[in-house]
């Protein structure tokens, strides 16, 4: 049956031997301190670089640990347990609560973040250790202390229990990834990614901040601060047209920072300037926790009962699913083309979400906690098998000084682990058996599929069309992802310089390694983590998969029903592997050699490494069909006498971004517009300053 | 008392089939396609003697061939043999069967093309990248359509398992169904591009521009393309029986009904039967369809596939419309 | 169990008649246009046939016979005999983004369905569920009309149209009255022969009969 009931901790503590073993939020409250504390005292071996960075980041693994265990515990054995913190602002205590989803985020983050630790103390040494390090030589300590503000940000905004404590750890996150993504700060391209990212972040917040206001109004009145504790929201009742208010008012707020489409400019722009590292934790978690928030709105503190609301998340996810993978498909640099995937997880993780709110307010309990686990599901699935890839891409930074996939190739053999772990994270993030992707997907194929039981008959049509969309949004994952491999790591080297790429160090790897293993586990053992997990369900939906999923055991996952549905990734892994082994042992019975020879290529002998296929070739059939809904100029130039046979070619390709244009720059114009317009107001001259704040003051005379 | 052993039996029967039966019906198709066109046949059994002759010639690998490119054929291989073992291909009592159901075959599918996909970008020539791009095209093309066609059988059986479906199928009460036709029509477009046959792809040129899986697999000798190869003939057969157990499955044993009745192994010979006659009419059809259109252009391949979808939408449709 | 194995025929009929309403939209040839317009009849005329033999509705049998000798011979034939007069059997029309024409062909057809659902609510009658199809069919029938430039396309779009209409007429009140019916069918007639007349005239005006010349027509400013 799981875990269901397997405590690793009790959730109550208790003395035995003289030994006080805290509870789950006891130990993530510790694991949050001992993150603020190192971020505190990081500035203390400002002198020692490389001591701060193993410290630091030895120190941020340990409190991970603690934090990933009592969050495991916390979602085993679904207890919730609260704490009333008294700091802050009189009479507004901090509200702490852990409950089975919040202990669910806890361990996302907290696991992704041991990975991530592990992985920086070897990557930040390419910071300081060697002059032609990534950067060159420079000081990681603003980076060790931003990275514990924030890692203690994500934790702290998913124990809050009152809308105040929220915000504040929500600003903490915000604030501190904003010091991050702008690291490099001489880099032109990074402060102007880090500006867009705050910008959006703080729209973002605004939005959340009134969504806030208006359940706390309404559920303790708008003249006093009771209404702002979540329990409060919780408790009342809010009449429709004001949840539907907050529903959306939050929904945007957080669908900012999650990146979703039309709200994910920031996203492709901050992520690939960013450290490494800290991409593959904004990529991995930070936007999961802005899902955290969605979830928590709107199915724990508003009830949302409407279907319209679900048909928005709906929507806005297939949009950022499909929009996303085409605009990664286009993408030449690494990181970037990561970042947009990243906008089409986020877009399935809210097509799950949608369609657990539409299960929900037909009261399906069944079916919405199913859609709602895969969801669950594939939020820890892109969290290891991004951070996993991102990871990667970072070592192949780190080797290669190259960010541009076009000069890239053959890496495999200069690389030979780290191609392997990438490999397990493409092959997870396309969705194949039996590795983690395939499994939520093939959840939310299940959910979809039984769509066609609603009552309303438009629904019924029209829903499954969701899922067709899907299903391309999944291959043309795995088509982006053949390329990334394929360019990256086969083929031979098409870059400049062929003179030190080399393998990462020990800490890379096994960072990696471990996310590739958590990649192929979660693929293989989903009944454990379905079983894992039961509690949220029930707490959020009232209805659980566990039961159905497990029945034939922990080999066979059933959804719904067997005959309905089975899915067995241990038998087609081992399946899989025994048919090869047997193949790979047959077929040398007859002894046949193998020798090395010059590429064939029917024949042709001239071949050079520039005439491979490189990353936008690949993507130019896409280009081709899909080249309507993204904006694409594309011009060849013929140079020379006689354009029947040019000198040289020059091919210009620029593939922008539809919404960046047509929705942010009439506001950003409109905005130095209005901006130039109160300028005139400046004169410089005190006395019409005075009288503008007279004018004011008579005004508010006249119309208070 | 041997009654237990029978599922392990029908297993091993039916992967020997899938193993063996699979070169036949491409031997059927390339003779059928030299009849119809007046030309002499090299023989049915043509496939098998390319297959071993390739075993046990020697390889040669290209200078930077990774393992990547040393290990695809044996996941290609391994993941069509899979694949091949849980489609009720003569029996619905194959117990590997609830392994996966409709949704995961696809996948299991997907890994091969993956892996080819891999393998030609891995020698680092232009041609084996261009299949590639090419290869991954279609199927992301195809993938929707092909889903929706899945998805309106499942809506008629209530089941995406396989087995449930072909019990569902062939035990219930006759009925006219649009919505099936459509979906059929759909899946045949589908497997038409997946498994590399004429408006799509052409199985038998080495034209460097009408190539898509040829171009992937151009650097492969010896046993790699033995089992390549292999993989492919596999690739059709099972389609094709995809397309019988979703859409024609009267004759599959283990239902219990008045055809191939009993269960166990005695529905099995009227089982090899049935099979054999739908494949080769199977043949018949993918030959009167290759015989009777050109190669498309890349694309209007697309458009082909967009038809696919369609089809399969309005399937789904008159399900909900008409029945 | 006759009656529900009619109905399941009519849905198959309803089916064919979709899928060639669709076939019409996606045709760039105008000779295969014609032969999917031919078969559109046909269905038409069976799907009368079995209605009117299921129900025991004569007039419906007149008007399947009259469907098929018009629809399925008369008209294509005139229409044949046209192109061939005006010797534009080799053009191959440029069909605007076959794909975008065809998703908003689906968009209609569901929309067709929920307008019609409240009415298959009410409904008793057996070829209720077609209703759906029908109304579908003269959409696509107004959607051919408006994606096409060619001035013979055009028309077959709205004889498919008309199609739809006659195909609503049967599923939704068994058919109209013997005597509405035989006057649409004299006025298609008719009106094919004024279509060509037209036909005629615009070629020899424009010396085209693509219908953007047409936008020649209009008063200078």
């Amino acid at each position: 049956m799981g875990f269901r009931g397997t405590a690793i901790w009790s959730a109550v503590p208790f003395q035995g031997r003289g030994v006080v073993i805290p509870s789950p939020l006891e130990s993530v409250s510790l694991s949050v301190v001992i993150f603020l504390v190192t971020a505190a005292a990081a500035p203390l071996l400002k002198s020692r670089q490389a001591s701060l960075i193993n410290i630091a980041f030895s120190a941020s693994a340990i409190a991970s640990v603690i934090a990933a265990f009592a969050g495991f515990n916390a979602v085993a054995t679904g207890a919730v347990e609260t704490m009333v913190l008294p700091v802050g602002l009189p009479d507004l205590p901090f509200y702490l609560r852990l409950d089975a989803t919040s202990g669910f985020f806890v361990t996302v983050t907290a696991v992704l973040v041991f990975f991530v630790s592990i992985y920086s103390i070897g990557y930040l040494k390419g910071f300081i250790g060697h002059p032609a390090g990534l950067a060159g030589q420079r000081k990681v300590t603003s980076l060790a202390v931003f990275y514990c503000l924030f890692v203690a940000g994500m934790l702290m905004v998913v124990l809050a229990d009152d809308a105040y404590f929220f915000m504040i750890s929500w600003e903490l996150m915000a604030a501190a990834s904003y010091f991050l993504v702008v690291f490099e700060d001489e880099n032109k391209e990074a402060r102007r990614a880090a500006f867009i990212y705050l910008l959006i972040a703080h729209v973002g917040a605004i939005l959340i901040l009134l969504s806030f206001g208006v359940m706390a109004g309404l559920s303790g009145g708008f003249e006093n601060f009771n209404g702002y504790t979540f329990s409060a929201m919780r408790a009342s009742h809010i009449p429709g047209v004001w949840k539907a208010a907050a529903f959306f008012l939050s929904f945007f707020g957080f669908a900012a920072k999650a990146g979703v489409v039309p709200l994910h400019v920031w996203l492709p722009e901050a992520h690939p300037v960013a450290p490494t590292n800290v991409s593959a934790l904004m990529s991995g978690v930070m936007l999961k926790v802005a899902v955290y928030g969605m979830v928590r709105v709107s199915f724990d503190l508003l009830h949302v009962s409407d279907w319209r609301m679900g048909g928005v998340v709906l929507v806005m996810g297939l949009v950022s699913a499909v929009m996303g993978i085409l605009y990664a498909l286009m993408q030449v640099d690494l990181k970037r083309l990561l970042a947009y995937s990243s906008i089409e997880n986020v877009g399935i993780i809210l097509v799950c979400l949608g369609l657990a709110m539409i299960f929900k307010s037909f009261d399906m309990t069944a079916l919405a906690s199913l859609s709602l686990v895969a969801g669950l599901y594939h939020i820890t699935n892109h969290a290891m098998f991004k951070g996993l890839l991102f990871m990667g891409a970072g070592a192949v930074m780190h080797s290669t000084h190259e960010r541009n996939m076009e000069r890239m190739g053959g890496l495999i053999h200069r690389m030979p682990q780290t191609a392997v772990f990438f490999l397990v994270g493409c092959l997870s993030i396309s969705a194949l058996p039996p590795f983690n992707g395939f499994v939520s997907e093939w959840l939310l194929f299940q959910a979809f599929l039984l769509s066609p039981s609603f009552p309303t008959p438009l629904l019924n049509l029209i829903i499954p069309l969701g899922a067709a969309l899907v299903a391309l949004t999944a291959a043309l994952s795995a088509r982006c992802f053949v390329k990334v491999f394929g360019v990256v790591f086969l083929g031979r080297w098409r870059g400049q310089h062929d003179t030190t790429v080399n393998e990462t160090g020990l800490e890379m790897r096994g960072a990696m390694g471990f996310a590739a293993f958590a990649c192929l586990a979660l693929g293989l053992l989903p009944v454990f983590f379905i079983g894992w997990i039961d509690a949220i369900p029930r707490e959020l939906v009232g209805g659980r998969v566990s039961e159905t999923a497990s029945e034939f055991g922990w080999l066979w996952l059933t959804p719904v029903a067997a005959e309905r549905a089975s899915y067995s990734a241990p038998v087609v892994f081992a399946g899989i592997l025994a048919v090869v082994a047997a193949a790979y042992l047959l077929t040398r019975i007859p002894r046949a050699g193998v020798r090395r020879a010059p590429v064939w290529d029917c024949g042709f002998e001239k071949i050079t490494p520039r005439m491979q296929y490189n990353s936008t070739s690949f993507a130019m059939p896409l280009r081709r069909i899909f080249g309507f809904l993204l904006s694409v100029r594309e011009t060849v130039r013929p140079s020379g006498a006689d354009p029947a046979f040019p000198k040289r070619l020059t091919y210009r390709l620029k593939i922008r971004d539809r919404i960046w244009h047509g929705c942010y720059m009439p506001v950003a114009d409109a905005s130095f517009w209005i901006a130039r317009r109160f300028g005139r107001l400046q004169h410089g001259r005190i006395q019409i300053y005075l009288l503008y704040s007279f004018a004011t003051l008579i005004l508010l005379l006249v119309f208070a | 008392m041997t009654g237990q052993f029978y599922p392990a039996i029908i297993e091993g029967v039916q992967v020997a089939t899938v193993l063996l039966a699979a070169p036949l019906l491409v031997g059927w198709v390339r003779a059928l396609k030299c009849w119809s066109q007046g030309r002499s046949t090299a023989g049915l059994f043509q496939p098998y003697r390319d297959i071993l002759r390739l075993f046990s010639k020697d390889i040669v690998l290209a200078e930077n061939a990774s393992w990547v490119f040393r290990a695809a054929p044996y996941v290609v291989f391994g993941a069509t043999l899979m694949a091949g073992a849980i489609i009720p291909v003569i029996s619905v009592k194959a117990p590997l069967a609830a392994t996966a159901d409709v949704i995961a075959l696809v996948a299991l599918f997907a890994i091969a093309r993956f892996f080819t996909a891999l393998a030609g970008m891995d020698a680092g020539t232009a041609f084996g990248g261009m299949g590639s791009s090419r290869e991954m095209m279609v199927a992301s093309l195809a993938e929707p359509a092909l889903l929706m066609s899945v998805f309106t059988v499942s809506l008629v059986t209530r089941s995406t398992s396989i087995t449930e479906m072909v019990r569902v199928l062939s035990t219930g009460p006759f009925v006219l169904r649009p919505s099936l036709a459509f979906a059929f029509l759909s899946f045949a477009i589908i497997a038409m591009a997946e498994t590399g046959r004429v408006p799509v792809d052409n199985p038998s040129t080495h034209l460097e521009l009408t190539m898509i899986h040829e171009a992937m697999i151009l650097e492969y000798s010896g046993r790699h393309l033995a089992l390549m190869e292999w993989a492919g003939m596999m690739k059709l057969f099972l389609f094709s029986s995809l397309a019988i157990a979703l859409f024609f499955p009267w004759g599959i044993a283990g239902m219990g009904g008045w055809l191939a009745g009993t269960a166990g192994l005695a529905g099995l010979p009227a089982a090899f039967f049935f099979l054999a006659l739908k494949l080769a009419l199977a043949g018949v059809a993918i030959v009167f369809v290759e015989t009777g259109l050109a190669k498309m252009r890349i694309f209007r391949v697309p458009e082909f596939l967009g038809t696919a979808f369609i089809l399969a939408t309005l399937g789904m449709l008159s399900y909900f419309m008409l029945e | 169990m006759e009656n529900g194995f009619a109905a399941q025929i009519t849905g198959v009929l309803a089916a064919l008649i979709l899928l060639t309403a669709f076939a019409l939209l996606v045709q760039r040839r105008i000779y295969g246009l014609l032969h999917i317009f031919a078969w559109q009849g046909l269905f038409l005329s069976i799907s009368a046939a079995v209605v009117g033999y299921s129900t025991g509705l004569r007039h419906l049998y007149i008007s399947s016979a009259l469907t098929l000798a018009l629809k399925v011979f008369a008209l294509p034939y005139i229409l044949y005999v046209l192109i061939h007069r005006l010797k534009i059997q080799k053009e191959v029309e440029e069909v605007v983004n076959i794909p975008t024409t065809m998703l908003i062909g689906i968009a209609l057809v569901i929309f067709s369905y929920h307008l019609t659902s409240p009415v298959r609510e009410l409904s008793t009658l057996m070829t209720r569920s077609t209703l759906a199809v029908a109304l579908a069919t003269v959409m696509l029938g107004l959607l051919m009309m408006i994606t096409r430039r060619n001035a013979v396309t055009q028309i077959i779009g709205f004889l498919s149209l008309e199609n739809g209409l006659f195909f609503a007429a049967t599923s939704a009140t068994y058919g109209m009255p013997l005597v509405v019916e035989l006057g649409v069918a004299l006025d298609i007639l008719i009106a094919a022969f004024i279509f060509g007349i037209f036909f005629f005239q615009i070629r020899t005006t424009f010396d085209s009969l693509d219908i953007k010349e047409m936008e020649k027509l209009k008063e200078e400013d």
